[in-house]
């Protein structure tokens, strides 16, 4: 997007003598070449297929018929954006990221302030809480789905069994509510990585100000919300931003729990199944342009956000 | 793991805030408790025989036996796990050099000799990261068919490297900027060549940063799904696949989901539990310290 924005600067100045300035110019590029091997591998690895996704989307193009390739024009984008099902999508990305992210840092933001004072087996109860970040997301996504959620001999309905003995209900989660089965997994699963950054942020807080606030007779409440808070912000932005970029593209657990049925397709689940499984490749490409400007309007936002996260570390050079 | 979490110095307190605190303790170790608890159970249900682990109510006090082990590992002629296992290890640790030796000489360049404008270009790495994957799934599809690298563990090798490349360049630019210029001018002085000031100098400092940032690409390529779903089949399947083989299994093989899904993790639950702050560091891309 942003491409190299260092090679502007060398072409004004091949007009002038050349002689006296070529060391000057190896020597830059001396300190450029290093970056270039990264560089080209991004740009060729992932900005070429989306140029070429661009490109298919104007076309109507089904992988099952290869010969009846044909120009399209703008069609699959209409298609694509009066598709009731694509809607829907859009909708439960949003839907699915927006309570994911603002659950599991709710939720890690109360067990970083309870993690952040001392007391006996704290680091047992942290290495506790991280190991539902480490399980592989297909394999966590699977606990939920056979160990948990199952209606017959899962542990919820198990505990349900326990308590209310043999007439207790029995309910079957994921055909119940099978949008909130997907966001309780991935809450279980994003909440240690916010508790994770939100105590790193706690950790960092001046402890004196805090001693001097609650001195001058401050309350819990009061340190937490004019002190705490206002530390942790940039902590808050960071979680929510790199959340969001692993949440908005999630396809493990809508793939395992509920293969996108019942309503829970998201964005990448669609894409996926259009063109996986209805070779729909114009169709697919259009939708995903779609994500992509829906992504980048984030994206502009939150390198905005991250900018000011770096600002301090930026004034370096 | 404690011993960066504890303050140096300790508070005084009254001994209503002790009991207040003890209460407070409670409650973090009943909320690590409910959190560790599916795995808990997952572990234990992995040890059950089939016929004890799909009954209803749970039954704690079952007989314990590795059959779910042995029938994960082939022994009851379901597929064998163990080439899908060597494609994902294959998968991470070669995608995993080739990310250092992309991303180590561009962070050199974005630190400690910086370019010009180099904080534009640690910002389009970045943007990268926000490229959905889905994006460029279905062109890269069609040249892996194309060019017959469909199936083909190498493939992935290339993608994943380009997954896990802007993270790393990220993570590193932040450790490598942790050597002090004044170092490194000073070894200049004294006449060392580059290749000793990266080795003597620069090196040591940064070491625990590059097994860290390491670290974070292999597990990232070890849980990588959409990639290796869509683009191996059966040759190169790799173990986040192979998992998905147990999606529909209908109450059969529960034991048998358990132990596989906790065989598969272990890499990463032990390289995760190995560096848990290093992980934090990484993965919020060095902004918290």
């Amino acid at each position: 997007m942003t491409a190299t924005a260092s090679t502007p600067t060398v072409a004004p100045k091949t007009a002038r003598a050349p002689g006296p300035k070529a060391p000057g110019r190896l020597r830059a590029w001396a300190t450029r070449a290093p970056l270039l091997p990264a560089l080209i591998f991004m740009v060729v690895v992932t900005q070429l297929p989306f140029v070429a996704t661009l490109v298919i989307s104007f076309f109507d193009w089904n992988a099952l018929y290869p010969d009846a390739r044909s120009f399209a024009g703008l069609d699959n984008y209409s298609e694509v954006l009066t598709d009731p099902d694509l809607r829907k999508s859009v909708l439960t990305t949003i839907v699915l990221t927006a309570t994911v992210v603002i659950a599991s840092l709710v939720i890690g933001l109360g067990l970083a302030l309870l993690l952040d004072r001392r007391f006996r087996g704290r680091g047992v109860v942290r290495t506790l809480l991280i190991a539902p970040f480490l399980l592989v997301p297909v394999a966590a996504a699977l606990l939920w789905k056979h160990v948990l959620y199952n209606p017959e001999y899962g542990l919820f309905n198990g505990l349900l069994h326990w308590v209310g003995g043999d007439g207790a209900t029995q309910p079957d989660w994921v055909s119940n509510t099978p949008l909130i089965a997907i966001e309780a997994s991935l809450i279980w699963q994003w909440t240690p990585f916010m508790m994770l950054i939100l105590l790193a942020g706690l950790q960092s807080r001046d402890s004196e100000l805090v001693e001097a606030a609650r001195m001058d007779g401050a309350g819990p409440w009061q340190v937490f919300r004019y002190l705490t808070l206002p530390h942790l912000r940039r902590y808050l932005e960071l979680g929510s931003l790199l959340g969001s970029i692993y949440i908005v593209q999630n396809f493990d657990a809508v793939f395992t729990i509920t293969s996108g049925g019942l309503g829970t397709a998201n964005l990448p689940y669609t894409v996926y199944q259009s063109f996986y499984q209805a070779h729909e490749n114009g169709l697919a490409s259009a939708a995903g342009v779609l994500v992509v400007i829906g992504s980048l309007i984030i994206a502009t936002f939150a390198l905005r956000v991250v900018s000011s996260l770096f600002r301090e570390e930026a004034s370096r050079s | 793991m404690s011993t960066a979490v504890t303050r140096d110095k300790p508070r005084t307190r009254t001994p209503l805030k002790i009991r207040g605190s003890a209460g407070l303790g409670l409650a973090a170790w009943l909320a690590g408790i409910l959190f560790f608890l599916p795995i808990a159970w997952m572990a234990l249900t992995s040890f059950h025989s089939e016929e004890d682990a799909a009954t209803n109510p749970p039954s704690l006090a079952a007989s314990l036996t590795l059959d779910g082990y042995r029938d994960f590992f082939g022994a009851g002629g379901g597929a064998s796990p163990w080439p899908s296992l060597i494609n994902s290890t294959v998968a991470s640790v070669a995608s995993t050099l080739l990310v250092l030796l992309l991303a180590l000489p561009a962070a050199y360049a974005l630190s400690i000799r910086p370019v010009k404008k180099w904080t534009d270009v640690l910002f389009f790495f970045l943007s990268t990261k926000m490229l959905p994957v889905v994006a460029g799934l279905l062109p890269i599809y069609l040249f892996a068919k194309n060019t017959d690298m469909l199936d083909n563990i190498w493939l992935l090798v290339i993608l994943y490297t380009s997954m896990n490349l802007p993270i790393a360049v990220w993570m590193m630019q932040s450790f490598l900027a942790e050597v002090p210029v004044a170092i490194i001018e000073a070894a200049q002085i004294d006449g060392a060549r580059l290749p000793t000031i990266l080795t003597r100098v620069v090196a040591p400092i940064a070491l625990p940063g590059i097994a860290a940032t390491s670290l974070i690409c292999f597990i990232f390529s070890w849980n990588e799904l959409l990639f290796a779903r869509v683009l191996t089949g059966v040759v190169a399947q790799t173990a986040p696949v192979f998992l998905t083989g147990f999606i529909t299994s209908q109450g059969l093989f529960l034991a048998k989901v358990c132990a596989a899904s906790l065989v598969i993790s272990l890499p990463v639950l032990a390289a995760g539990f190995a560096a848990q702050d290093k992980l934090v560091q990484g993965l919020s891309l060095g902004a918290v310290k």
